[in-house]
C-alpha cells in the first residue's frame, strides 16, 4: 500500500488538509481491503455466478460456452430430477444419498473425539506427546490416508479383512469392492483425520472450562456421566459450534478421499457429487460441462444452507459484541 | 478439572491409565505403523503375502532411496515448496491487510465484506473448479505454480481474514486511539503499531495455511498437469502409477509426501493448535 | 485388415525414395516443434525420446522440446492445453475419442498429408483416423487382443488351445476342478470389462451387429445383446473370473497369472513385457484368438491404434507434418514396433513384424484370420459418455449377474440419451 499524500508544506502556513487527509479514515480500510477483496471476487465469488450461467447450457468443455455451447436453459435440471419428461438421472440420485450418509456419519466425529479429548485431559508425565500424536493423522494428506486405507482394507490380504475373518465376518469383495459397505469404509478413513481435530477442539475447549463451577457442581454431587451433561457440555458450545461446521463442510468436500479409494466405484456406488461433478466435466469419460455445472449447484445449495446457519449465528454473535 | 484426574484416584487407576494410553495410541495410529512397516519392506513380502507381519529384511534404505534417486519425488517435492511458500506469504500479507481493514474501522458494509469472506471460504470447490480452471487457463497459467499459487491466495484469504480480523478485535483498541491522536498516519499505525502485535496470529496462520495447501490435492488436480509443476499429492498418484501393487515403494512415498506438514506441526505445534482451535474458548 | 506381406518390391522401393525424399526435399526445418506425448510407460517413453533424438538428427537446426505426461492424466489434460497452449504434435487415440476434438476444431485436418503412397501404406488404419473423407491424424501403433495363456498349466492338465466355446467351457471346467481360475482380470478401472464385452458380442452376434451397437443402431435391450450376456453369464455363474476383481487394476490382476491362480488373460499385447518380467518365460506363455461362439460367423478383432495429431493450435505445423511423416515412414516402424522398443505392430505396410511370437501370431490373426472386421475398443468405438455408462454395467453385471435386466434398462436409457 503505497498511500503518500502529497501535500504541500510550507513553513510557515499549516499545511492545509488534503483530501485524503481529511477522509484518512473512511478511505483507509477501503484501500486496505482492496487487493484482498478484488483476489477474492475474481477467484471466488465470479467464479459462483459463472457457474450458475454454465449450468443453462450444454457444453463439452471444449473451445468457448458462448460458441461452442447451446443455451438449453433448465434441460440439465430436469435431467438430474427427472422433471419435465426427462428421466432422473440415477447416479445423481446415488451421490446425494451417499452425501446424506456422509453428513450424518462424519458428525460421529463430534462424540469421539470429545471422548478422546476427556480420555486425554489428564496431567501424567508425557501426556502432551499423546496428544499431539492423537492429533496426527490430521496432518497428514487425505491422498496418504486414503491410499493407507484402501490397503487396510484390501482383499485377502488387507489387516481390515483378516481381521473381520477373525470374527467370522466375510464382506464379499473387500470393503472397497462391495457396493453396500464401500461408502461406509471411505467414511471410517475420513473420520479418522476428523475425530482428530475435534479432539483438539475439545482439549483447547476443556482447558477452559471454570474449574470453579466444576468444583461447585462436585460439591452438589455431581459427577461422571451427569456432571458431563449438565456442566461440561454446555461449558464446550463454542468448541462443539467449531467441531459442527468443520464436520460438515468436511462431509461435503469428501472428494480428495472418493477419488483415491474408489475413483466412485465398485460400480458407481461410492460416487458423491463433488466426485461426480469432477467426473462429470474433467475425468477422461466427462466431458457434459454444463451438465456438472448444474450438479455443483445443487452442492452449493446445500452448503449455503449450512452457510446460512452458520453466518446468522455469528452474526447474532457480533450484534451481542456491540 | 473434568474429567477428575487420576492422580486423585486409586493406585490401581492410576497405573492402568498409564498402561492403557500407549496401547490406545498404538490402536489408534495403527494405519500410520502399518505403513511406516511397509515402506521399509523387501519386495518379495508383499508377493509372498507376508503384508502385515514382520518385514523378512530391512530394506528401508533401498526402498527411501529409490524414491529419492530414480523417481520424480523430489521434483514434486520441489514444486510444493514453491507453491506452499509463496501461497502463505501472500495469503498472510492479504489477510493482515483486510483483518486490519475489518477489525479497527466501523464503515458501512464491513459486516457485510466480512461475511462474504466467510461464507466464500465455506464454499464447495466443485462450484468455483470449472470457471476458476478457464480464468487460468486463459490468463497462460494452466499447469504453472504462478496459476495454482494465485488461486490459493485468494481462497485461502477468506479463512484468514475471518482469524486475522478476530484476531484484531481483540486488541486493546485504545492502543490505536492513543496513536491517532499523536496524528500517527493510519497506515503507519497498521504497520507500527498493528503488525508487531499480530505477530502470534501471523505464526498460527502461516502453518496452518501451510498445512492446507501442502495437503491440496483437488486443485492440484484440476490446474497442473504434469512433473513440471504438480505438487507432491498429485505426484504420488502417477508415481502410484508407475508402481502399482509395488507396497514398499508407494508407501516409502507417502511417506516422504506427508512429512513436511508433519514436521512443521511438531515444530510449531502451539501456533498451529492456536489457529486450529480459534473460536473453540470464548 | 491389409496384409503387408503381399508388399511388391515395387512398393518397397518406391516407400524408400518417398521416405527419403520427404525429409530430403522438406527445405531445412528450424525453429521449435513441441511435443506433448502419453507415453509415460518405461518402453514407450524410450521409444517417443528415441524418435525425437533420431528426428532432431535429420534436422539439427529445429529445436525439439519433448514433455511426457503420465497416460492417465493425458486423458483429461489433453483438453486443456489443446486450447490453452497447444503444441505442434500431441498423441491421441483412433475413432470415437478423437471425434469431440475434431468437431470442436481442435485437431488440424491433415488430409494432405495423406495423399498418394502414403495411403496405401498405411490403409489398415486410414479409417479410424478418417471423419467425414478427411484424415486427422497418424497412427504409430497398434496391438492385437486375444486369450494369453500359461502354457504350462495347460500342459499339465492335458489341455489344448480352444477354438469353440464348448472346448473353452471344457477346458475351464477342468481348470475350476483343479483349483486354477479360469481368467484373471482387473475391472477397477472398468475397461477392461469392455474388453470381454467386445469379444463376446462379436463373436455372439458378429462385427456388424457390434459396430451398429457402438454406434447407437441397436438396442441394449435386443435378443442379440441378452445372448451376449448369457453367454458371459455362463462363465461368471461357473466361477471362471478370479473373486473381488472389482477392486484390482489391470496390473494387480497380473500377479494372479504369474503365480498360477488363474490360467488366462483376456488382455492386449501390451499385458506380455510385464507377465515375461514377472517371470513366464516363452514356454509358460502363449496366446489363442477368442474362440468361435456363434458358428459361421466372420470373426471380428479388437485392435486400438494409438496415434498423433497436429492442434489446430500449433505454431510450427510444417515441423509437425515432417514429424508425423517420419513416424509413419516404413523404417521407423519397424523399428519402434520391435520386441526390444514398442512389442506391437506396426501401421505401415511396408515395415516388417518383428520376430516376436506373440507379435507374428498377432500379425498373422490380424491379417488372415478376422474377416468380420477390425474394432478399435468399445471405449474407443462407443462415445464417452456411453462407454462410461456402458462398462460400469459390464463391471456390476460381472460381480451381480442378476442385476443383468436393471443394468441393461439403464443402458437403454442412456442410448436414447446419448444418440
Amino acid at each position: 500500500m503505497t498511500v503518500s499524500p502529497v501535500v504541500p508544506t510550507t513553513r510557515y502556513t499549516p499545511p492545509p488538509r488534503g483530501w485524503y487527509k481529511r477522509n484518512e479514515i473512511a478511505i483507509t480500510p477501503w484501500l486496505f481491503l482492496a487487493p484482498g477483496v478484488l483476489f477474492f471476487l475474481v477467484y471466488v465469488i465470479a467464479p459462483i455466478y459463472q457457474s450458475f450461467g454454465l449450468s443453462f447450457y450444454n457444453w463439452n468443455g471444449l473451445g468457448d460456452v458462448r460458441t461452442n455451447g447451446e443455451y438449453v436453459g433448465l434441460q440439465n435440471y430436469n435431467k438430474l430430477f427427472g422433471l419435465n419428461g426427462e428421466r432422473a438421472d440415477r447416479n445423481f440420485q446415488i451421490s446425494l444419498w451417499n452425501n446424506l450418509k456422509w453428513l450424518v456419519l462424519y458428525l460421529l466425529a463430534i462424540p469421539a473425539g470429545l471422548f478422546i479429548a476427556l480420555f486425554l485431559n489428564q496431567t501424567v508425565r508425557g501426556i502432551r506427546i499423546y496428544k499431539s500424536l492423537f492429533f496426527f493423522p490430521f496432518v497428514i494428506s487425505q491422498v496418504v490416508v486414503g491410499l493407507v486405507f484402501s490397503w487396510f482394507y484390501l482383499p485377502n490380504n488387507g489387516l481390515f479383512t483378516i481381521m473381520t475373518g477373525w470374527v467370522g465376518i466375510e464382506i464379499r469383495g473387500g470393503v472397497l469392492g462391495n457396493p453396500t459397505w464401500a461408502t461406509y469404509g471411505i467414511i471410517a478413513a475420513g473420520l479418522w483425520p476428523q475425530t482428530a481435530y475435534c479432539m483438539i477442539l475439545y482439549l483447547t475447549g476443556l482447558n477452559a472450562v471454570d474449574p470453579e463451577q466444576v468444583e461447585a457442581a462436585r460439591l452438589d454431587g455431581a459427577k461422571g456421566p451427569k456432571m458431563l451433561w449438565y456442566v461440561i457440555i454446555p461449558q464446550l458450545k463454542p468448541a462443539t459450534f467449531i467441531a459442527f461446521v468443520v464436520t460438515i463442510i468436511g462431509a461435503l468436500r469428501s472428494f480428495d478421499l472418493v477419488s483415491i479409494m474408489t475413483g466412485g466405484g465398485p460400480f458407481g456406488s461410492t460416487r458423491v457429487l463433488s466426485y461426480y461433478v469432477f467426473e462429470k466435466s474433467l475425468s477422461e469419460r466427462g466431458l457434459q460441462y454444463g451438465y456438472a455445472a448444474a450438479v455443483a449447484v445443487i452442492l452449493f445449495l446445500i452448503m449455503l444452507v449450512f452457510i446460512s446457519y452458520f453466518l446468522w449465528s455469528m452474526y447474532q454473535d457480533e450484534k451481542g459484541a456491540r | 478439572m473434568f474429567p477428575t484426574p487420576v492422580q486423585k484416584q486409586s493406585r490401581a487407576v492410576q497405573l492402568g491409565y498409564q498402561a492403557f494410553l500407549p496401547f490406545a495410541l498404538i490402536l489408534w495410529l495403527l494405519p500410520l505403523i502399518a505403513v511406516m512397516i511397509f515402506s521399509i519392506k523387501p519386495d518379495v513380502d508383499f508377493t509372498s503375502g507376508n503384508y502385515w507381519g514382520w518385514p523378512s529384511s530391512f530394506e528401508g534404505f533401498n526402498n527411501y532411496g529409490k524414491v529419492f534417486f530414480e523417481s520424480a519425488m523430489p521434483r514434486y517435492l520441489l514444486n510444493s515448496v514453491m507453491i506452499t511458500v509463496p501461497t502463505v506469504i501472500g495469503t498472510v500479507a492479504l489477510a493482515c491487510m483486510t483483518g486490519f481493514a475489518l477489525g479497527v474501522y466501523k464503515f458501512k458494509g464491513n459486516l457485510l465484506i466480512f461475511f462474504m469472506f466467510i461464507a466464500g471460504n465455506f464454499v464447495p470447490f466443485q462450484i468455483l473448479m470449472v470457471p476458476v480452471r478457464d480464468l487460468t487457463v486463459d490468463m497462460g497459467l494452466y499447469n504453472t505454480k504462478t496459476g495454482l499459487v494465485l488461486f490459493h491466495i485468494a481462497f485461502q484469504t477468506g479463512f484468514a481474514t475471518l482469524f486475522m480480523r478476530n484476531f484484531i478485535r481483540a486488541l486493546p483498541f485504545p492502543l490505536i486511539e492513543a496513536a491517532r491522536v499523536e496524528g500517527v498516519a493510519e497506515w503507519r499505525i497498521f504497520f507500527y503499531v498493528v503488525l508487531p502485535l499480530m505477530k502470534p496470529a501471523i505464526a498460527a496462520m502461516a502453518v496452518l495455511i501451510f498445512t492446507f495447501i501442502w495437503n491440496d490435492y483437488f486443485w492440484a488436480v484440476v490446474l497442473t498437469q504434469g512433473p513440471e509443476s504438480q505438487p507432491v499429492t498429485a505426484g504420488i498418484t502417477s508415481f502410484n502409477a508407475q508402481y502399482r501393487a509395488a507396497y514398499h515403494l508407494m508407501s516409502a512415498g507417502s511417506i516422504v509426501a506427508a512429512l513436511p506438514p508433519v514436521a512443521m506441526f511438531f515444530l510449531m505445534q502451539k501456533h498451529f493448535i492456536a489457529g486450529l482451535t480459534l473460536g473453540a474458548v470464548k | 485388415m491389409h496384409s503387408i506381406l503381399k508388399t511388391s518390391f515395387a512398393a518397397c522401393v518406391a516407400a524408400g525414395i518417398a521416405a527419403s525424399g520427404a525429409s530430403a526435399a522438406g527445405h531445412s526445418l528450424s525453429g521449435d516443434l513441441v511435443i506433448f506425448s502419453d507415453m509415460s510407460n518405461p518402453a514407450p517413453r524410450a521409444v517417443m525420446e528415441g524418435m525425437v533424438e533420431r528426428f532432431g538428427e535429420m534436422h539439427p537446426d529445429l529445436n525439439i522440446a519433448l514433455t511426457v505426461i503420465d497416460r492417465e492424466a493425458y486423458k483429461t489434460q489433453i483438453r486443456n492445453f489443446l486450447t490453452a497452449n497447444a503444441p505442434d504434435v500431441a498423441n491421441w487415440y483412433a475413432a470415437n475419442r478423437m471425434l469431440p476434438y475434431v468437431e470442436a476444431g481442435l485437431f488440424e485436418d491433415i488430409s494432405d498429408l495423406w495423399e498418394g503412397q502414403i495411403s496405401e501404406d498405411l490403409a489398415s488404419t486410414k479409417g479410424a483416423l478418417t471423419i467425414d473423407d478427411k484424415q486427422y491424424g497418424v497412427p504409430y501403433t497398434y496391438y492385437q487382443w486375444g486369450v494369453y495363456y500359461r502354457k504350462d498349466i495347460f500342459d499339465d492338465l492335458g489341455l489344448s488351445e480352444p477354438t469353440t466355446w464348448e472346448e473353452e467351457l471344457a477346458n475351464c471346467q477342468t481348470l475350476l476342478d483343479n483349483g486354477v481360475k479360469c481368467y484373471t482380470i482387473g475391472t477397477k478401472f472398468l475397461w477392461t470389462a469392455g474388453g470381454w464385452f467386445d469379444y463376446l458380442n462379436m463373436r455372439t452376434n458378429g462385427y456388424d451387429f457390434h459396430a451398429r451397437l457402438t454406434n447407437g443402431e441397436e438396442s441394449w435391450q435386443s435378443d442379440e445383446v441378452r445372448a451376449t450376456f448369457a453367454n458371459w453369464r455362463e462363465l461368471i455363474d461357473m466361477g471362471a473370473f478370479i473373486d473381488d476383481h472389482q477392486t484390482y487394476s489391470w496390473q494387480e490382476a497380473l500377479p494372479f497369472m504369474a503365480n498360477g491362480q488363474a490360467a488366462s488373460y483376456l488382455m492386449g499385447n501390451f499385458a506380455v513385457a510385464p507377465l515375461r518380467d514377472s517371470g513366464l518365460d516363452d514356454s509358460k506363455l502363449d496366446f489363442y484368438q477368442f474362440v468361435e461362439i456363434t458358428p459361421g460367423i466372420a470373426k471380428g478383432e479388437d485392435a486400438p491404434t494409438d496415434t498423433f495429431h497436429i492442434p489446430t493450435g500449433a505454431k510450427n505445423k510444417d515441423a509437425a507434418r515432417e514429424f508425423l511423416r517420419f513416424v509413419v515412414s516404413a523404417d521407423n516402424q519397424t523399428l519402434i514396433n520391435n520386441g526390444e522398443n514398442l512389442g506391437q505392430l506396426p501401421v505401415n505396410a511396408n515395415s516388417s513384424v518383428d520376430d516376436d511370437k506373440f507379435l507374428q501370431q498377432g500379425f498373422d490373426m490380424l491379417s488372415n484370420k478376422a474377416p468380420g472386421g477390425i474394432a478399435q475398443f468399445f471405449d474407443r468405438d462407443a462415445p464417452a459418455e456411453m462407454a462410461a455408462v456402458a462398462m460400469e454395467g459390464f463391471q456390476e453385471f460381472m460381480v451381480f449377474p442378476d442385476n443383468l435386466e436393471d443394468v441393461l434398462d439403464r443402458l437403454e436409457a442412456a442410448r436414447e440419451d446419448i444418440y
